[in-house]
């Protein structure tokens, strides 16, 4: 779960990681209070997760609390490479910007480890830097029980060749960072820029924090980050009855058993769409080695309350779960939902293999549903469900 | 001979006094896995029965070694106790450790893994999030349904569950030595290098299918282990060709982010190293019978 800037901000004040004041706000007019408060000055800040909101008109100063109202009237709403601005941060204006550094905190799946990377030539053109001249920018294995202590702390701030006069201050930051990044099951957080300021104080301007959502068991406070703006209605139907769902752009819904099978499926069905007028996949959803009946039946809701679906792969093997469950478990949830007055209108395609196929595929020939179809492999089952998408579209 | 896994395995269950690890232990047992005991400190000196077939349960993976010679275990435990399970698994110095539950988090399994390391990487670890090894027709250790397919000389290394249930059904009058689930997350034990080289030295193997998934770099370096050290043919599978950017696809590994990672970057990576690679599953099976038809 990626946060939105003035949530990595409050995380990172939180932890004693130094930055300036702030406040979200999703009306214009509450930018006036605030700037007030700040001393009649301020930054308007939109808040989307997507980076280049500075180049794309995202990021204003402002000189007044009119202004500051005007501005975040400008941005509220904004288009930024697809993102809507729900919400925009009040931010304190930075003091003189003396120089810009970058430090962060992740997961090293490579190596299995974390790691840390720090540049004394952060900013914005930092990714730039990076693929440039790496030696710019120095990359430190951090051993996932041992952390970072002041000792590892002085390493990076020595390999990234920080000046003297800030090492003291950089060393407390990556101490601080460094706890954020354990406390929160974060997989990255990230400060860029760290500025050095006019004062000789080091500050985080700005913050990029992704935390680990299996982790949620220990992180009661996760709950409340979650965007609710910008879930899809879709997802968050699923999201509420416990189904792995993914809403995507194409006519073809699909319901399979398992992540990489269910991953699989929606390229076999882009391929056989390219036949079939360029049908796509309409979504991803997994419904887990289970597959009862009542999950079917609410996965199937789901799939048949999206408008843009005009057909439905069901596609499951068979493991533990044999085949002839599967198939009842469709039978079953086809009737749950009609008794629940749903409209079941869109042709289903059902590929059943594995375990007790054939008896599975008995059952549905024997259900005889008018609008089931049995193909007995992946890909021919993705074939009829593309033509099917494709004649109703 | 097979990779990791034999008739002689001795396997323990920590949690198998849970439902997830009842149900599973009773369908390891019918596959012919001999299970010898479980680990439960609470149910200590109990014994559960299986079908006639009694399984001791012991207080500790200690204990369960010393008194029936375990070499393997499988961790079935929720996962907020996981990261404990291995690392009592790892003092006691099991060969392998087998870690089926899903949901782990990643601080978790970096440190048990970091803790591996010190200890001297005396345990294999598989997993977390995976479906667990197979060597059919001798010993079953995870959640593989055990009769999809037979004993054969395929060796089958997959991220996926039902990805490996759907390539081990579908090349099933072949057989396979082993197949072994490594899981999606993103700090996964053993790793697709790990497999391939063990079935890369087992006279048992003549052919290696590998099937991978988007995210992270694993497949581009198991790509480079083959170029340099795989003379047996490979035949690959990459799924998540169409997954859109910055989605997570169910595994936690499965995302997406920038121009690594796509399932293209992969396919182009092993050609390069000269697998073979499927479009689909289907496809990738058909290949691998043509690589063994000669």
């Amino acid at each position: 779960m990626d946060l939105f800037e003035y949530q990595a901000r409050d995380l990172f004040a939180k932890h004693d990681v130094p930055v300036l004041a702030g406040e979200v706000i999703d009306t214009p007019e509450a930018a006036r209070a605030i700037t007030e408060r700040l001393g009649g000055k301020s930054v308007v800040k939109a808040q989307v997760k997507v980076g280049g909101r500075g180049k794309a008109g995202g990021v204003k100063l402002a000189a007044s609390a009119d202004e500051a109202v005007a501005r975040a009237t400008d941005i509220l709403g904004m288009d930024i490479k697809g993102h809507t601005v729900h919400k925009v941060m009040i931010a304190e204006t930075a003091p003189e910007i003396l120089e810009e550094y970058y430090v962060s905190f992740l997961l090293d799946r490579a190596n299995r480890t974390f790691l840390s990377i720090a540049s004394v030539e952060g900013g914005m053109e930092i990714e730039e830097v990076a693929a440039t001249r790496p030696e710019a920018v120095a990359k430190t294995p951090i051993d996932p029980i041992d952390g970072v202590d002041e000792a590892k702390a002085r390493e990076i701030v020595a390999a990234a060749k920080f000046p003297a006069e800030v090492a003291d201050k950089v060393v407390n930051v990556l101490i601080k960072l460094w706890d954020t990044f354990i406390k929160s099951d974060a997989l990255l957080v990230e400060v860029n820029p760290l500025a050095k300021v006019a004062s000789g104080e080091v500050i985080a301007l700005d913050g990029k924090v992704s935390l680990d959502e299996n982790a949620e068991f220990r992180h009661p406070e996760y709950e409340e980050l979650h965007d609710k703006d910008a879930a899809n209605p879709l997802e968050a139907a699923a999201k509420a009855k416990g189904l792995n769902y993914v809403k995507l752009e194409g006519e073809v819904g699909i319901i399979g058993n398992g992540a990489g099978l269910v991953m699989s499926t929606l390229d076999v069905v882009a391929y056989a769409g390219e036949q079939h007028g360029g049908v796509k996949p309409a979504n991803f959803l997994d419904i887990g080695g289970g597959a009862s009946a009542q999950v079917m039946a609410n996965g199937l809701e789901i799939i048949l309350g999206d408008p843009d679906v005009k057909s439905v792969f069901v596609n499951v093997f068979g493991g533990i779960t044999a085949c002839d469950e599967v198939a009842n478990g469709i039978v079953q949830a086809l009737k749950l939902l009609e008794d629940r007055g749903e409209n079941v209108s869109k042709p289903l395609v059902v590929r059943l293999d594995g375990n007790n196929a054939e008896l599975g595929r008995q059952i549905l020939t024997d259900a005889n549903h008018p609008l089931v179809q049995r193909v007995d492999t992946m890909d021919g089952a993705a074939d009829k469900a593309a033509e099917l998408a494709h004649a109703a579209k | 001979m097979a990779i990791w896994l034999n008739k002689d395995s001795k396997v323990i269950v920590q949690g198998m006094t849970g439902a997830t690890g009842m149900k599973h232990t009773k369908l390891m047992l019918g596959d012919g896995t001999n299970v010898v005991g479980g680990v439960n400190p609470r149910k200590a000196g109990t014994t559960v029965d299986f079908d006639g077939t009694e399984v001791p349960v012991f207080g500790t993976v200690k204990e369960a070694i010393e008194k029936t010679g375990a070499n393997v275990s499988v961790i079935f435990v929720p996962e907020k106790f996981t990261k404990d399970a291995v690392v009592e698994a790892i003092d006691a110095e099991i060969a392998l450790a087998v870690v089926i539950t899903e949901g782990i988090a990643v601080h978790d399994t970096a440190s048990f893994w970091a803790y591996a390391g010190k200890k001297g990487n005396k345990t294999r670890i598989i997993g977390p999030n995976c479906p667990g090894i197979i060597t059919p027709g001798q010993s079953n250790v995870g959640i593989i349904p055990g009769d999809i397919t037979k004993p054969g000389r395929i060796g089958l290394v997959s991220k996926s569950g039902t990805l490996t249930y759907q390539m081990m059904y579908e090349l099933r009058d072949i057989g396979f030595s082993t197949a072994v689930g490594i899981g999606g997350d993103p700090i996964i034990g053993t790793t697709h290098i790990d497999a391939l080289a063990a079935f890369q030295n087992d006279p048992e193997t003549d052919l290696i299918v590998m099937i991978g998934e988007i995210g992270g770099d694993a497949e581009e370096r198991a790509a480079a282990f083959i170029k340099e050290n795989v003379t047996k043919p490979v035949v690959g599978y990459v799924a998540g060709f169409t997954a859109p950017e910055g989605k997570t696809m169910g595994h936690a590994g499965a995302i997406v982010s920038g121009s690594s990672g796509t399932a293209q970057a992969k396919k182009e990576a092993l050609e390069a190293a000269g697998v073979k690679v499927g479009k689909t599953p289907t496809e990738t099976a058909k290949l691998a019978r043509e690589v063994l038809a000669g």
